[in-house]
């Protein structure tokens, strides 16, 4: 990576975040002397602010997969993602990324019917559940007892297609 | 058992008639299960459970009850090295350590991989150009696996793959192709540069780029997301027709101006063919492809087409091991491929001129 302030190859990198968003900054050791960052206490991107161009980043640096630890810059440098739930998590930096890549950002393909309404079943099952639950808690017992049955039903009718 | 499929002379009854340019037609689906993360990022346990539930899942499918299963980590490196080389696994797979899968048909039409890129690769193959029979396999064969298995899939984004070029419908579809008159009238880099801007991929298949051994090439769609199977198999399919007959004038146009430089490498092709004591693959595509191309100008009989593509892949360093027995070196290799090569063409004729 070049050095944020004249052409060098940087050894210096430095990462804050202000305000919320990311700011970073790559220079070379020259540059980092001159601008007195090579003092770790006086390590401070603000205090650069009004010297050095920031590059603001967004918030992309930071972003992370909990469900499977893929961080930003691993997608960046292996192209690719780890799990369902990095799709939403890196959505924002994928968007872009769809459009140049393909020849529409909305899918036209086939639909999986079976994976779809398995997931809309046990969707359905766990709020109806999740319904009960709060019922019996409020002691609404007419309440309950309507959404026992219809807990009933749905449960029978998979033992009926199983 | 695994082995004896591997090396059983393709073929059966049903095997269509080898045709001109086009020599195979592929498709292949990425798909993943909910709930797990994608195999470059699961734990070995992770990959264990989703190729058994896998596994599991296609034991009842119609279309593969004449299947069989294995571990990657349970095939020699041999056998690996075969299944590369007959493309029904990626060199990504032979090498993964544990937890990976292959089901393949007995006919090998079809051969599923587990934990490659994605926790499955579902890939249908057939000789010659048929695009709607192969789709209509594999999206058989994954309506059937899907019945059992929740996919993770995203009404916007289609089927979530670990790269994001496979997103949407998951699919890649392609056809090998022989394409020897582009090659040698130099056209194929101006080819693959106007295919590249239709969204369409060319690449060597064996070896590299526009040198590709024997002339022969992957055509196959760059895009995944946004258009239906149907609309992006057509998009490919014209294309395609277009490419044949583009090579089909490259070759008259050399057959017309350089006559006889033509004919005589087909005419020397095979006759080191039938001479040969020690040849390597590369040299032995070469000689195949103008076997070949001299097949599709009616100079040798018909039978030598299918002969060339069967010899395509029984030259490739791991099938001459296989045929030997046993593991080889190098030199010993290209004496034996060259024994190969002398036996099948052993009564090849001269070529036949009398149409030309
Ligand atoms: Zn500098
Ligand atoms: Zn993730």
């Amino acid at each position: 990576m070049k050095c944020h302030h004249c052409d060098n190859q940087s050894t210096v990198h430095l990462t804050q975040i202000l305000n919320g968003q990311m700011h970073k900054m790559d220079l070379c050791e020259g540059c980092a002397q001159a601008k007195g960052v090579t003092n770790p206490e006086n390590l401070s991107i603000s205090n650069l602010m009004d010297k050095v161009e920031l590059e603001v980043d967004s918030n992309a640096a930071s972003m992370v997969c909990e469900s499977c630890g893929t961080t930003h810059q691993e997608f960046k440098k292996g192209g690719r993602l780890g799990c369902e739930a990095c799709y939403h998590v890196f959505r924002p930096v994928l968007d872009p990324l769809l459009d140049g890549m393909h020849a529409g950002t909305k899918h036209l393909g086939k639909v999986p019917a079976g994976s779809e309404s398995r997931i809309q079943f046990e969707q359905s099952i766990h709020s109806l559940k999740k319904d009960l639950q709060d019922a019996v808690e409020k002691e609404d017992y007419e309440k309950a007892a309507e959404l026992r049955d219809k807990l009933r039903d749905l449960e029978n009718q998979t033992k009926a297609t199983a | 058992m695994f082995h004896s499929i591997l090396n059983k002379e393709s073929g059966g009854k049903k095997q269509p008639k080898a045709i001109p340019v086009t020599l195979s037609t592929r498709i292949r689906l990425a798909r993943n299960l909910r709930q797990f993360p994608f195999p470059g990022r699961a734990e070995v346990s992770q990959k264990r459970a989703v190729l058994s539930k896998c596994i599991d899942a296609m034991s009842g499918i119609k279309g593969l009850n004449n299947s069989i299963s294995v571990e990657v980590d349970d095939l020699s490196e041999l056998d690996r090295q075969i299944l590369v080389e007959q493309h029904l696994i990626s060199p990504e797979l032979s090498q993964v350590e544990e937890g990976s899968g292959i089901v393949l048909t007995q006919d090998r039409a079809c051969c599923i991989m587990i934990n490659e890129e994605d926790h499955l690769r579902i890939q249908v193959l057939r000789p010659g150009l048929d695009f709607s029979s192969v789709w209509k396999h594999a999206d058989e064969l994954d309506s059937g696996i899907e019945s059992a298995i929740n996919y993770a899939y995203d009404g916007e984004l289609g089927f979530l793959t670990a790269c994001p070029t496979n997103l949407g419908t998951g699919m890649r579809a392609s056809v090998m192709m022989h394409l020897p008159g582009l090659v040698m009238s130099k056209n194929m880099d101006k080819v693959i540069n106007a295919v590249n801007q239709l969204g369409i991929a060319v690449r060597g298949l064996f070896g590299e780029g526009s040198d590709a051994n024997g002339s022969i090439f992957q055509i196959s769609n760059q895009q995944t997301l946004g258009e239906s199977e149907s609309a992006i198999i057509e998009r490919l399919n014209s294309t395609l027709e277009s490419l044949v007959k583009q090579e089909n004038f490259a070759r008259e146009k050399l057959l017309q101006d350089d006559r006889t430089r033509l004919i005589d490498k087909m005419s020397r092709a095979i006759g080191s063919l039938k001479t040969c004591h020690l040849i390597q693959s590369a040299e032995a595509m070469d000689l195949l492809s103008l076997v070949r191309l001299a097949t599709d100008f009616g100079m040798m009989p018909e039978k030598f087409r299918g002969l060339a593509d069967r010899m395509f892949i029984e030259v490739q360093p791991g099938h001459v091991q296989l045929s030997a027995g046993k593991a080889i070196d190098p030199s010993r290799r290209d004496e034996l491929r060259a024994e190969l090569l002398r036996n099948h063409f052993l009564r090849a004729p001269l070529l036949d001129l009398s149409s030309h």
